[in-house]
Protein backbone atom coordinates (compact mmCIF):
# COMPACT_ATOMS: atom_id res chain seq x y z
CA UNK A 1 0.00 0.00 0.00
CA UNK A 2 1.35 3.40 -0.61
CA UNK A 3 2.77 5.48 1.94
CA UNK A 4 -0.08 8.28 2.58
CA UNK A 5 2.51 11.81 2.88
CA UNK A 6 1.17 15.12 4.85
CA UNK A 7 0.96 17.89 1.85
CA UNK A 8 1.50 20.94 2.31
CA UNK A 9 -1.77 23.57 2.07
CA UNK A 10 0.93 26.04 0.78
CA UNK A 11 2.97 23.64 -1.44
CA UNK A 12 1.16 25.25 -4.93
CA UNK A 13 2.70 28.86 -3.49
CA UNK A 14 6.41 28.09 -2.53
CA UNK A 15 7.71 28.68 -6.08
CA UNK A 16 5.69 32.44 -5.92
CA UNK A 17 6.60 33.26 -2.38
CA UNK A 18 10.15 32.56 -3.47
CA UNK A 19 9.89 35.01 -5.94
CA UNK A 20 9.22 38.02 -4.03
CA UNK A 21 11.47 40.59 -3.36
CA UNK A 22 13.04 40.77 0.54
CA UNK A 23 11.38 44.02 1.39
CA UNK A 24 7.69 41.57 1.38
CA UNK A 25 9.22 38.05 2.17
CA UNK A 26 7.15 35.60 2.94
CA UNK A 27 8.25 32.20 3.54
CA UNK A 28 6.50 28.35 4.14
CA UNK A 29 7.41 27.46 7.53
CA UNK A 30 7.54 23.54 8.13
CA UNK A 31 5.18 21.89 9.89
CA UNK A 32 5.48 21.98 13.64
CA UNK A 33 3.85 20.01 16.46
CA UNK A 34 1.29 22.01 18.23
CA UNK A 35 -0.89 21.54 21.50
CA UNK A 36 -3.89 23.56 22.76
CA UNK A 37 -3.51 23.74 26.77
CA UNK A 38 -6.16 24.52 28.91
CA UNK A 39 -5.93 25.08 32.68
CA UNK A 40 -6.81 27.16 35.38
CA UNK A 41 -4.23 27.92 37.47
CA UNK A 42 -0.87 26.27 37.37
CA UNK A 43 1.62 26.31 40.30
CA UNK A 44 5.30 27.29 39.81
CA UNK A 45 6.81 23.70 40.23
CA UNK A 46 4.51 22.60 37.84
CA UNK A 47 5.36 25.52 35.22
CA UNK A 48 9.18 24.08 36.06
CA UNK A 49 7.78 20.47 34.91
CA UNK A 50 5.90 21.98 31.91
CA UNK A 51 8.91 23.73 30.69
CA UNK A 52 7.67 27.12 30.53
CA UNK A 53 6.12 29.54 32.46
CA UNK A 54 2.65 30.36 30.78
CA UNK A 55 2.12 33.79 29.61
CA UNK A 56 -0.29 34.96 31.80
CA UNK A 57 -0.48 38.56 30.10
CA UNK A 58 -3.15 39.34 26.98
CA UNK A 59 -1.62 38.87 23.88
CA UNK A 60 1.96 37.61 24.29
CA UNK A 61 4.11 34.74 23.66
CA UNK A 62 7.32 33.46 25.46
CA UNK A 63 9.87 30.99 24.12
CA UNK A 64 9.55 27.58 24.90
CA UNK A 65 12.50 25.28 24.51
CA UNK A 66 12.92 24.61 20.99
CA UNK A 67 8.76 26.12 20.66
CA UNK A 68 6.58 28.60 21.65
CA UNK A 69 3.62 29.34 24.39
CA UNK A 70 1.07 31.54 22.98
CA UNK A 71 -1.39 32.94 24.71
CA UNK A 72 -4.95 32.48 22.85
CA UNK A 73 -7.03 33.27 26.22
CA UNK A 74 -7.10 33.45 30.46
CA UNK A 75 -6.95 30.04 30.41
CA UNK A 76 -5.99 28.71 26.90
CA UNK A 77 -2.33 28.99 25.55
CA UNK A 78 -0.86 27.58 22.40
CA UNK A 79 2.31 25.17 23.16
CA UNK A 80 4.75 24.78 19.50
CA UNK A 81 7.55 22.51 19.40
CA UNK A 82 9.87 21.83 16.48
CA UNK A 83 11.80 18.91 18.15
CA UNK A 84 8.88 16.84 19.55
CA UNK A 85 6.26 14.73 17.68
CA UNK A 86 2.54 16.04 18.25
CA UNK A 87 2.20 12.42 19.95
CA UNK A 88 4.90 13.49 22.13
CA UNK A 89 4.16 16.71 22.54
CA UNK A 90 0.44 16.25 23.86
CA UNK A 91 1.54 13.10 26.08
CA UNK A 92 4.18 14.98 27.65
CA UNK A 93 1.62 18.08 27.92
CA UNK A 94 -0.84 15.71 29.43
CA UNK A 95 1.36 14.28 32.13
CA UNK A 96 2.10 17.09 33.77
CA UNK A 97 -1.72 19.07 33.04
CA UNK A 98 -4.14 15.76 33.56
CA UNK A 99 -3.76 15.84 37.51
CA UNK A 100 -4.19 19.41 37.74
CA UNK A 101 -7.94 19.44 35.82
CA UNK A 102 -6.18 20.91 32.79
CA UNK A 103 -6.06 19.64 29.38
CA UNK A 104 -3.56 19.02 26.54
CA UNK A 105 -5.07 18.34 22.98
CA UNK A 106 -3.12 17.86 19.76
CA UNK A 107 -3.84 20.48 17.69
CA UNK A 108 -0.55 20.67 15.02
CA UNK A 109 -3.09 20.46 12.01
CA UNK A 110 -5.35 23.15 12.60
CA UNK A 111 -2.86 25.25 11.67
CA UNK A 112 -0.02 26.50 9.38
CA UNK A 113 2.70 28.65 9.52
CA UNK A 114 3.59 31.71 7.30
CA UNK A 115 7.07 34.07 7.85
CA UNK A 116 6.27 37.45 6.46
CA UNK A 117 10.18 39.58 6.47
CA UNK A 118 11.19 42.48 5.08
CA UNK A 119 10.68 46.57 5.83
CA UNK A 120 7.61 46.54 3.89
CA UNK A 121 5.25 43.65 5.47
CA UNK A 122 4.01 45.94 8.33
CA UNK A 123 2.43 47.92 5.07
CA UNK A 124 1.17 44.51 3.67
CA UNK A 125 -0.67 43.69 6.74
CA UNK A 126 -1.93 47.21 7.70
CA UNK A 127 -4.37 46.03 4.22
CA UNK A 128 -6.44 43.52 6.16
CA UNK A 129 -5.93 44.41 9.84
CA UNK A 130 -7.13 46.94 11.92
CA UNK A 131 -4.72 47.01 14.65
CA UNK A 132 -1.48 48.74 15.54
CA UNK A 133 1.63 46.80 14.37
CA UNK A 134 4.03 49.51 15.03
CA UNK A 135 6.43 48.58 16.83
CA UNK A 136 6.46 50.80 19.16
CA UNK A 137 2.95 48.51 20.80
CA UNK A 138 3.82 45.30 18.89
CA UNK A 139 7.27 44.55 19.55
CA UNK A 140 9.08 41.07 19.92
CA UNK A 141 6.96 39.41 22.59
CA UNK A 142 3.74 40.24 21.55
CA UNK A 143 0.56 38.29 19.67
CA UNK A 144 -2.68 39.15 18.46
CA UNK A 145 -5.46 36.95 17.56
CA UNK A 146 -7.28 38.67 14.82
CA UNK A 147 -9.00 38.92 11.20
CA UNK A 148 -6.44 39.04 8.30
CA UNK A 149 -8.21 39.76 5.16
CA UNK A 150 -11.43 37.52 5.72
CA UNK A 151 -9.44 35.13 7.39
CA UNK A 152 -9.12 34.35 11.03
CA UNK A 153 -4.78 34.45 12.08
CA UNK A 154 -2.54 34.40 15.00
CA UNK A 155 -0.09 37.27 14.44
CA UNK A 156 3.39 36.63 16.24
CA UNK A 157 5.71 39.64 16.35
CA UNK A 158 9.18 37.92 15.91
CA UNK A 159 11.48 41.36 16.14
CA UNK A 160 11.52 44.50 17.80
CA UNK A 161 11.81 46.88 14.42
CA UNK A 162 8.53 45.37 13.06
CA UNK A 163 10.50 43.43 10.13
CA UNK A 164 9.66 40.16 11.00
CA UNK A 165 5.43 38.27 12.06
CA UNK A 166 4.70 34.94 12.14
CA UNK A 167 1.35 34.40 10.77
CA UNK A 168 -0.74 31.24 12.19
CA UNK A 169 -3.69 30.39 9.58
CA UNK A 170 -6.11 27.50 9.69
CA UNK A 171 -5.29 25.22 6.77
CA UNK A 172 -8.12 25.60 4.65
CA UNK A 173 -7.89 29.41 4.79
CA UNK A 174 -4.23 29.21 3.88
CA UNK A 175 -4.57 29.22 0.29
CA UNK A 176 -7.15 31.79 0.72
CA UNK A 177 -4.47 34.28 2.79
CA UNK A 178 -1.98 33.20 0.08
CA UNK A 179 -3.38 34.51 -2.35
CA UNK A 180 -4.73 37.57 -0.20
CA UNK A 181 -0.97 38.67 0.99
CA UNK A 182 0.13 38.58 -2.80
CA UNK A 183 -2.70 40.70 -3.74
CA UNK A 184 -1.67 43.23 -0.86
CA UNK A 185 2.09 43.11 -1.65
CA UNK A 186 1.22 43.92 -5.13
CA UNK A 187 2.41 47.47 -5.36
CA UNK A 188 5.86 46.45 -3.34
CA UNK A 189 6.62 43.70 -6.17
CA UNK A 190 6.71 45.44 -9.42
CA UNK A 191 10.37 46.97 -10.39
CA UNK A 192 10.56 50.35 -10.71
CA UNK A 193 11.05 51.99 -14.02
CA UNK B 1 -15.52 51.50 12.49
CA UNK B 2 -16.71 50.87 16.37
CA UNK B 3 -14.26 49.42 18.64
CA UNK B 4 -15.58 47.55 21.41
CA UNK B 5 -13.12 47.14 24.29
CA UNK B 6 -12.27 43.52 24.65
CA UNK B 7 -11.68 42.83 28.61
CA UNK B 8 -8.94 40.63 27.93
CA UNK B 9 -7.51 41.86 24.51
CA UNK B 10 -8.59 45.88 24.54
CA UNK B 11 -10.33 47.50 22.13
CA UNK B 12 -10.68 45.23 18.90
CA UNK B 13 -13.08 46.15 15.79
CA UNK B 14 -16.68 45.49 16.44
CA UNK B 15 -16.57 42.85 13.19
CA UNK B 16 -14.64 40.66 15.92
CA UNK B 17 -17.38 40.39 18.38
CA UNK B 18 -20.46 38.53 18.49
CA UNK B 19 -23.66 39.20 20.20
CA UNK B 20 -25.15 36.99 22.69
CA UNK B 21 -28.53 38.79 23.70
CA UNK B 22 -29.67 40.43 27.11
CA UNK B 23 -26.93 39.55 30.05
CA UNK B 24 -28.09 39.07 33.54
CA UNK B 25 -31.32 36.13 32.99
CA UNK B 26 -31.34 34.14 35.85
CA UNK B 27 -31.66 30.68 35.71
CA UNK B 28 -35.00 29.22 37.25
CA UNK B 29 -33.89 27.96 40.90
CA UNK B 30 -36.54 24.91 40.28
CA UNK B 31 -36.60 24.61 36.89
CA UNK B 32 -39.21 21.83 36.91
CA UNK B 33 -41.36 23.50 38.54
CA UNK B 34 -42.66 26.42 36.40
CA UNK B 35 -45.67 26.09 33.97
CA UNK B 36 -45.21 26.14 30.47
CA UNK B 37 -45.70 29.93 30.10
CA UNK B 38 -43.32 30.71 33.08
CA UNK B 39 -40.34 28.82 31.02
CA UNK B 40 -41.27 30.46 28.02
CA UNK B 41 -40.82 33.78 29.26
CA UNK B 42 -37.59 32.38 31.19
CA UNK B 43 -36.41 31.12 27.50
CA UNK B 44 -37.98 33.45 24.87
CA UNK B 45 -38.93 36.77 26.78
CA UNK B 46 -36.45 39.83 26.86
CA UNK B 47 -36.23 43.54 27.49
CA UNK B 48 -36.03 45.61 24.57
CA UNK B 49 -35.17 49.60 26.52
CA UNK B 50 -34.50 52.48 24.94
CA UNK B 51 -31.29 53.56 26.79
CA UNK B 52 -28.61 51.54 28.43
CA UNK B 53 -28.79 47.86 28.03
CA UNK B 54 -26.65 45.29 30.07
CA UNK B 55 -25.97 42.82 26.87
CA UNK B 56 -23.39 39.56 26.11
CA UNK B 57 -20.55 39.96 23.74
CA UNK B 58 -18.38 37.44 22.18
CA UNK B 59 -14.77 38.23 21.22
CA UNK B 60 -15.52 36.07 18.71
CA UNK B 61 -12.31 36.42 16.07
CA UNK B 62 -9.97 37.13 19.07
CA UNK B 63 -9.71 35.10 22.28
CA UNK B 64 -13.27 33.22 22.09
CA UNK B 65 -14.54 34.85 25.18
CA UNK B 66 -17.75 36.00 26.93
CA UNK B 67 -18.11 39.37 28.60
CA UNK B 68 -21.05 41.86 29.28
CA UNK B 69 -21.68 45.36 27.85
CA UNK B 70 -23.80 48.11 29.15
CA UNK B 71 -24.69 49.90 25.34
CA UNK B 72 -27.05 52.34 24.79
CA UNK B 73 -29.40 51.05 22.14
CA UNK B 74 -30.58 54.85 21.12
CA UNK B 75 -26.53 55.74 20.49
CA UNK B 76 -24.93 52.25 19.94
CA UNK B 77 -22.49 54.11 22.56
CA UNK B 78 -20.60 51.14 25.45
CA UNK B 79 -20.74 52.61 28.80
CA UNK B 80 -19.41 50.34 30.72
CA UNK B 81 -17.37 46.43 29.92
CA UNK B 82 -17.12 44.09 32.44
CA UNK B 83 -16.37 40.35 32.75
CA UNK B 84 -19.27 37.64 33.40
CA UNK B 85 -18.47 37.36 36.86
CA UNK B 86 -18.58 40.90 37.87
CA UNK B 87 -21.84 43.14 38.53
CA UNK B 88 -23.08 45.29 36.74
CA UNK B 89 -21.70 48.51 36.77
CA UNK B 90 -23.20 51.89 37.67
CA UNK B 91 -23.40 53.99 34.72
CA UNK B 92 -23.77 57.79 35.55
Amino acid sequence: MAELLRTHPLEAWTDTFAALPAAVGITVEPFVAMADVRLGALAPDESARLGVDLPRTPNTWVPAGDGRAVWLGPDEWLLTSTAETPEELEDRLRAVLVPHGGAAVDVSAQRVSLRLTGERVRDVLARGCALDLHPRVFRRGACAQTTLGLAGVVLLALSDDGSDHGVLVRSSFAGYLADWLLDAALEFTTTEQ
Amino acid sequence: MQLIACPWCGPREEVEFSYGGQAHVPHPAAPADLNDEEWAHYVFFRANPKGRFAERWNHSAGCRRWFNAVRDTATYRFEAVYRLDDPRPVTP
